[in-house]
C-alpha cells in the first residue's frame, strides 16, 4: 500500500438542517484514482470541496499532501489541481489568456504549449472561452488544473453535459493523467465512468459512504450472478446443462439459451461442454454485474443519469 | 506582481471587448458633449456665469463618466463573474483574492480616466474650451471620485443577490441621479425645487467639486464636497470588504 495523500477522517457538513456530509472517512493512496459516485444531491460535491479547502467543514480531521486544506489552503494549491464542478471563464477570455494567465499563479508550471496539444486545443488557442463546445471547455479546465503539474488533481463531475464521443476522449485523457504517475479524486454519477477509470470508489448517498472497494470487488459482493447467453441450432438437450456444477439456473426461449452462475469457473465449464459436445452455438456472451447493480443493491433504488 | 500584471492587462482586455461598457465610457459622454456642444455652442454667457456652455459642463461629464463605471460597469461584471463562479475559479489557485479586486479597480480607473481624456480631446479640439484649473488637483480630485462611486458599485455587488438585480439596482440609482445632479441636464437649467432634490445625492457633489477644480477653486473651497465623497468611499469600503462573497 503506497502513502496516503488524502486522508478523511469523520467529515460532517451540514446545510442548515440537512446534513451533506454525514461522518465519512477515507484515505486516497498516492497514483490511484479515487472516485467518490452517487447520485445528484448524495454530497459527492460537498465532500470533494471540503477536501479542497474550498469549502469550510463543520467537523471532522482533514489531510491532503500532509496538510490541513483550510489553514494551508494557500499553500496547497501551489500542488494540487481543481476542476470545480460548476465554474465558468470571462466570455470575451481566449484559450491562450486564459493559460496564460493561470500560469502565473504559480511558482512553477509545466510548458504549456504541449499541454494543449495533449488536450487537443492546440487550434483554439485563439478562441474566446464562450466559442468553445462543451466538452473543449472541460478540456480548457483539465488544462487549467494541470499548469502546475500538481500532484494530486480533484475532478469534480467532470463529464457531465458532455455528449458520449467526448466522454470517452475525456477518460482517455484521464487514464493518461494518471499513467504519468498522478493521483486522481474524482466524483461522478456516472457509474459506467467510475467503472471505467476508478481504481476504487466509495459509493455515497444521502451523505453517507455506503461501501469501498475496487469496482470489481463491490460487483463481486453483492452476488448477483453471471449470466451467459448463446444461441444453438437445432436441437439441444437442455437437462444435459444439469451435469455442471457451476450453473445455478438455466432458462430457454426460442434457440437462445441463457445460463447463471456465480462462479467465476460457469462461463469456463459451460463453454467446454459446448465444444467438448460438439454442440453448435453462436452469438456468445456474458453479462456482469456493474456499479449500477451494486448501487441498486446497496441503496434499493436507481441511480438517475 | 506577475500575475496582478497579466490579470490587469487582462481585464483591461476583457473591457474593451465589452461594448456596451466601451461605449458607456469612452464614447457617451464624448458624443453628448459633441451632441449638446453644437446646439448651445461654447459663447461666453452670464447664464453659466460668463462661460460657454461646453466650459461649464464638461467637467460635470466627468461626473457622467464615473457614475456610469461605478454603478453600472462595477456591480455588472463583478457579480457577473460571481454568479457564473468565475471568482471562485481564482479562488482555487494560490492567487491573492487581493489580486483580483486590485486589477479591476484599477482597470476601472484606467478606463475612466481614458473617457476624461477622449472627453478633454473632444473639448478641446471641436470648441476649445478653456481649462482654468491645476492639472495635478483636478486628477486627485478625479481619483477620490472614482473610487468613492466604485466602492458605491462594489456595495451593490456585495448585497444584490444576483447578477441581474445588482444591475437593476444600480440603473435605478445610476439614472435618476444623473439627471437630477446635473451630471446630465446642466445644474443651471435645474429649477430650485429640483436642486433641493440634488442636494441629497452623492453625484452632486462630484458635479460641483469637478466643476470648481476646473475653474480654478481651491479644494479647501469645497471641504463639504470633499467629506460628501470621502464618507461615501469610506462605508462602501467598509461594508463592501465585510460583506463581500466569492459565490
Amino acid at each position: 500500500m503506497s502513502e496516503a495523500v488524502v486522508e478523511v477522517k469523520n467529515l460532517c457538513k451540514s446545510y442548515g438542517k440537512i446534513k451533506a456530509v454525514d461522518d465519512i472517512s477515507f484515505e486516497v493512496s498516492s497514483g490511484e484514482i479515487f472516485g467518490l459516485v452517487g447520485p445528484n444531491g448524495a454530497g459527492k460535491t460537498t465532500a470533494i470541496e471540503c477536501i479542497e479547502g474550498m469549502r469550510k467543514s463543520d467537523s471532522g480531521n482533514l489531510k491532503v499532501l500532509g496538510l490541513n486544506p483550510l489553514k494551508n489552503g494557500r499553500r496547497l494549491r501551489h500542488y494540487i489541481g481543481i476542476q470545480l464542478q460548476q465554474s465558468e471563464l470571462p466570455a470575451r477570455l481566449k484559450v491562450w489568456e486564459a493559460i496564460d494567465l493561470f500560469s502565473s499563479f504559480y511558482q512553477k508550471n509545466i510548458e504549456s504549449s504541449s499541454l494543449l496539444n495533449d488536450l487537443g486545443l492546440e487550434d483554439k488557442k485563439s478562441s474566446y472561452f464562450d466559442k468553445l463546445s462543451g466538452g473543449q471547455k472541460q478540456r480548457l479546465f483539465i488544462a487549467l488544473a494541470l499548469l502546475n503539474n500538481p500532484d494530486l488533481i480533484f475532478l469534480d463531475e467532470l463529464t457531465t453535459g458532455l455528449d458520449p464521443q467526448a466522454r470517452r476522449t475525456t477518460w482517455d485523457l484521464i487514464t493518461g493523467i494518471r499513467e504519468k504517475g498522478k493521483t486522481i479524486f474524482l466524483t461522478t454519477h456516472y457509474m459506467e465512468e467510475a467503472e471505467r477509470l476508478c481504481d476504487r470508489v466509495a459509493i455515497m448517498d444521502h451523505g453517507k459512504i455506503m461501501a469501498l472497494d475496487t469496482p470489481q470487488n463491490l460487483i463481486r459482493n453483492i452476488k448477483i450472478e453471471t449470466r451467459l447467453i448463446f444461441n444453438v441450432i437445432g436441437d439441444f438437450p437442455l437437462d444435459t446443462l444439469n451435469g455442471i456444477k457451476s450453473i445455478s439456473k438455466y432458462e430457454k426461449s426460442g434457440d437462445k439459451i441463457i445460463v447463471y452462475g456465480h462462479d467465476k469457473k460457469m462461463v469456463k465449464d459451460t463453454v467446454n461442454f459446448l465444444v467438448n459436445n460438439n454442440i453448435d452455438f453462436h452469438d456468445l456472451k456474458t453479462e456482469q454485474a456493474t456499479l449500477e447493480d451494486v448501487f441498486l443493491t446497496l441503496t434499493g433504488k436507481e441511480i438517475r443519469n | 506582481m506577475k500575475s496582478l500584471f497579466k490579470l490587469t492587462v487582462i481585464e483591461m482586455k476583457l473591457y474593451l471587448r465589452e461594448p456596451m461598457a466601451t461605449f458607456f465610457t469612452l464614447i457617451f459622454a464624448p458624443m453628448l458633449l459633441l451632441l449638446f456642444g453644437f446646439i448651445y455652442g461654447n459663447e461666453p454667457t452670464p447664464f453659466f456665469g460668463g462661460r460657454g456652455f461646453v466650459d461649464s459642463q464638461l467637467p460635470a461629464y466627468i461626473a457622467l463618466i464615473i457614475v456610469t463605471v461605478g454603478l453600472m460597469s462595477v456591480p455588472i461584471a463583478t457579480s457577473e463573474d460571481r454568479e457564473k463562479g468565475i471568482l471562485r475559479r481564482f479562488h482555487s489557485t494560490p492567487a491573492s483574492p487581493a489580486i483580483y479586486l486590485f486589477a479591476n479597480i484599477f482597470t476601472y480607473f484606467i478606463m475612466s480616466l481614458m473617457g476624461v481624456t477622449l472627453l478633454f480631446l473632444v473639448g478641446r479640439f471641436v470648441f476649445h474650451v478653456k481649462f482654468e484649473g491645476n492639472i495635478f488637483s483636478i486628477l486627485a480630485g478625479f481619483t477620490i471620485c472614482a473610487l468613492s462611486f466604485f466602492s458605491f458599485g462594489y456595495l451593490i455587488a456585495s448585497l444584490a443577490p444576483t447578477a441581474r438585480t445588482a444591475q437593476i439596482i444600480g440603473m435605478v440609482i445610476a439614472f435618476p441621479m444623473m439627471f437630477l445632479s446635473g451630471a446630465g441636464m446642466p445644474l443651471e437649467v435645474l429649477p430650485e425645487r429640483v436642486t433641493n432634490i440634488s442636494k441629497f445625492l452623492p453625484l452632486y457633489y462630484v458635479v460641483t467639486f469637478m466643476k470648481g477644480l476646473w475653474a480654478g477653486n481651491s479644494w479647501a473651497e469645497h471641504w463639504l464636497e470633499i467629506i460628501v465623497i470621502l464618507g461615501l468611499l469610506v462605508v462602501g469600503a467598509a461594508i463592501s470588504t465585510k460583506t463581500f462573497r466569492w459565490e
